[in-house]
């Protein structure tokens, strides 16, 4: 058992949880973070899209020893039917600016890093260490953990969860639920390797320039999900995602859906030749808004993924993660430099800054979208995309038919499939939804 | 019921490092004579492929390729069908990349 008591005890050295005991060591608090994983990032998966200016918050000086793959120059989104893909695509050269915004990463890599600038600003870290469950006094407060390898507790004022998106421990001291199958998704994702310049040929880049690729459609088999596909500088994450409530009515497997995404017309040309070596499966929530628990609770605070604190619609996580590590630390700080104690009346200060950062008002704006998306799997995954891609392949071959016949043709096959009443629904909800 | 094999899982995994705790497995099935839809649902959800049927038709795990992504506790924990935790600190998967 440690003998010490903590001021803050960290479960979970993710995005999250280094953001918090990275903040709070920097104001010189007594912090533990305990990590089960043989370094930090071991256990962790990501696309991986990093934004700069959440981390920039923390390190401003990032840039300058940080393990960044490419910035990206380009966005790419696919909507795809089995053999084609209708793309939105928006390159700009204003992105290749000093101060790059976004960077691919290696999530294993960066973490690492993350985890080490955690150790410099004094915090103690504890790898290979599973917190088992919380310690909690007579009347529920949390007063501490307890982990797999000593025996006895670790007690500390506060415990900052951020333990990623299974919350295992919240969810057996019963301060959250597990999360339910409609409200996560299962992604799975391979890590292609091909040379440098085979990349930057196949992806139109130079240097350092990146891109990433989107996709949706029929690639998920009417289910609601997407794939990606992110340029790094000698490999290609490629992988795909749905809702595990899906995977579970429809039976389909997630490792047969990567291989059909990877042998799609329009993604084999991009990964032909590579040597595959990583597999990896992860969780992402996707329950939005309405799914964010209880934040904070007398002698605790949960951040990040473990709040369902993720942005499914434009893929944001890990900057959500970073954000509310941060602002849970910087609360904790205030109640702590006020000499005030950590309950929950006090802590209740971490939810009100939350509710004035982008976390919270992000969140918010989308909190119809995973119903809509969930209960309209079939069209949006499914129909339209179909629809979408016959359309343009009418519109672009030339056969002497002429066009207010294609025109019309086309308009029928949407009214067809989907009814008048049915088209002007889903465009509504949608607007209403992304409003 | 048959999982389809035109994917071999086991090749991905091949490529993944593991540090098996041998002998302590991290997840477990309860004991049972007619597996539940749910357990029946994992064969094909986990993307490991860790469950499998044995001739008396139980479904059975092996955790060796278990990448921890939860996806079988999100299905099976609640009706009890199985047993989830993690791999003590420093066991399971090792992800390089991630
Ligand atoms: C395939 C995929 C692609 C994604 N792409 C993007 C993207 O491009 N951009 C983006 O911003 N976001 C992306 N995300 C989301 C992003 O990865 C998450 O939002 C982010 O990692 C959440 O950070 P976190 O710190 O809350 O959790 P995590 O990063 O999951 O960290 C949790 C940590 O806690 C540890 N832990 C858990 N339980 C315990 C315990 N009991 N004891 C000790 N340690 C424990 C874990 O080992 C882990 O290190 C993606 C996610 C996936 C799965
Ligand atoms: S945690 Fe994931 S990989 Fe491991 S057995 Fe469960 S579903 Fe399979």
């Amino acid at each position: 058992m440690i003998e010490e008591r903590f001021d803050a005890i960290v479960v979970g050295a993710g995005m999250a949880g280094n953001a918090a005991a990275l903040t709070m060591a920097k104001k010189g608090m007594k912090v533990l973070q305990l990590e089960r994983g043989e370094y930090a990032g071991s256990k962790n998966v990501q696309g991986a899209i990093l934004y700069a200016d959440m981390l920039e918050k923390l390190i401003p000086e990032f840039r300058e020893d940080a393990p960044l793959e490419r910035h990206l120059v380009e966005q790419r989104f696919w909507i795809m039917d089995d053999r084609s893909h209708v793309g939105l695509h928006y390159r700009s050269e204003d992105f290749n600016e000093e101060r790059a915004n976004r960077y691919t990463i290696i999530r294993a890599q960066f973490d690492r890093w993350f985890s080490s600038k955690v150790r410099a600003a004094g915090a103690t870290v504890l790898c290979e260490t599973t917190v088992t469950d919380l310690a909690q006094d007579a009347y529920g407060r949390v007063i501490g953990v307890r982990t797999d390898r000593q025996d006895g507790e670790i007690h500390a004022d506060v415990v900052v969860l951020a333990e990623g998106v299974n919350g295992l421990l919240g969810a057996r001291a019963r301060l959250r639920e597990r999360p339910k199958p409609n409200k996560v998704a299962l992604a799975v994702k391979e890590m292609h390797f091909l040379p440098r310049e085979t990349i930057e040929a196949r992806f139109n880049l130079s240097g350092d320039e990146g891109v990433v690729i989107e996709a949706a459609g029929t690639i998920s088999g009417g289910m609601t999900g997407m794939g990606f596909i992110y340029a790094n500088k000698e490999c290609i994450s490629v992988g795909i995602g749905c809702l595990v409530a899906d995977f579970q009515r429809t039976g389909r497997t997630p490792y047969e859906l990567l291989d059909r995404f990877k042998r799609h017309p329009s993604v084999a040309p991009l990964i032909e030749g590579s040597e595959v070596k990583e597999y990896a499966a992860h969780l992402i929530p996707e329950g939005g808004y309405r799914a964010i628990p209880q934040l904070y609770g007398d002698g605790w605070v949960v951040a990040g993924d473990a709040a369902q604190l993720n942005n499914a619609i434009h893929r944001e996580g890990s900057n959500l993660a970073m954000t509310s590590g941060r602002i849970a630390a910087e609360a904790i700080f205030q109640v702590k430099s006020r000499r005030l104690a950590m309950t929950k009346e006090n802590l209740a200060l971490y939810k009100r800054m939350l509710d004035r950062s982008f976390v919270l008002k992000d969140m918010k704006k989308y909190k119809d979208m995973p119903r809509l998306m969930h209960t309209n799997s079939q069209n949006f995954f499914m129909t339209y995309p179909q629809l979408v891609s016959k359309a343009m392949q009418t519109y672009l071959r030339v056969d002497g038919t002429p066009k207010s016949e294609k025109q019309k043709a086309t308009l029928k096959s949407f009214v067809n499939a989907r009814s008048w009443i049915g088209l002007f629904g889903d465009v509504f909800r949608f607007a209403r939804a992304w409003r | 019921m048959k999982v389809e094999r035109s994917v071999r899982v086991e090749d991905k995994l091949f490529c993944n490092r593991y540090l098996v705790d041998a002998g302590r497995p991290h997840i477990k099935v309860r004991a049972h004579t007619r597996p539940s839809p749910q357990l029946l649902a994992l064969l094909r959800a986990c993307p490991a492929r860790c469950y499998d049927v044995n001739d008396k038709g139980q479904v059975e795990i092996t955790v060796d390729g278990c990448m921890e992504c939860g996806t079988c506790r999100v299905i099976g924990e609640p009706t009890g069908d199985i047993e989830w935790s993690y791999p003590r600190g420093g066991y399971g998967v090792l992800f390089k990349f991630g």
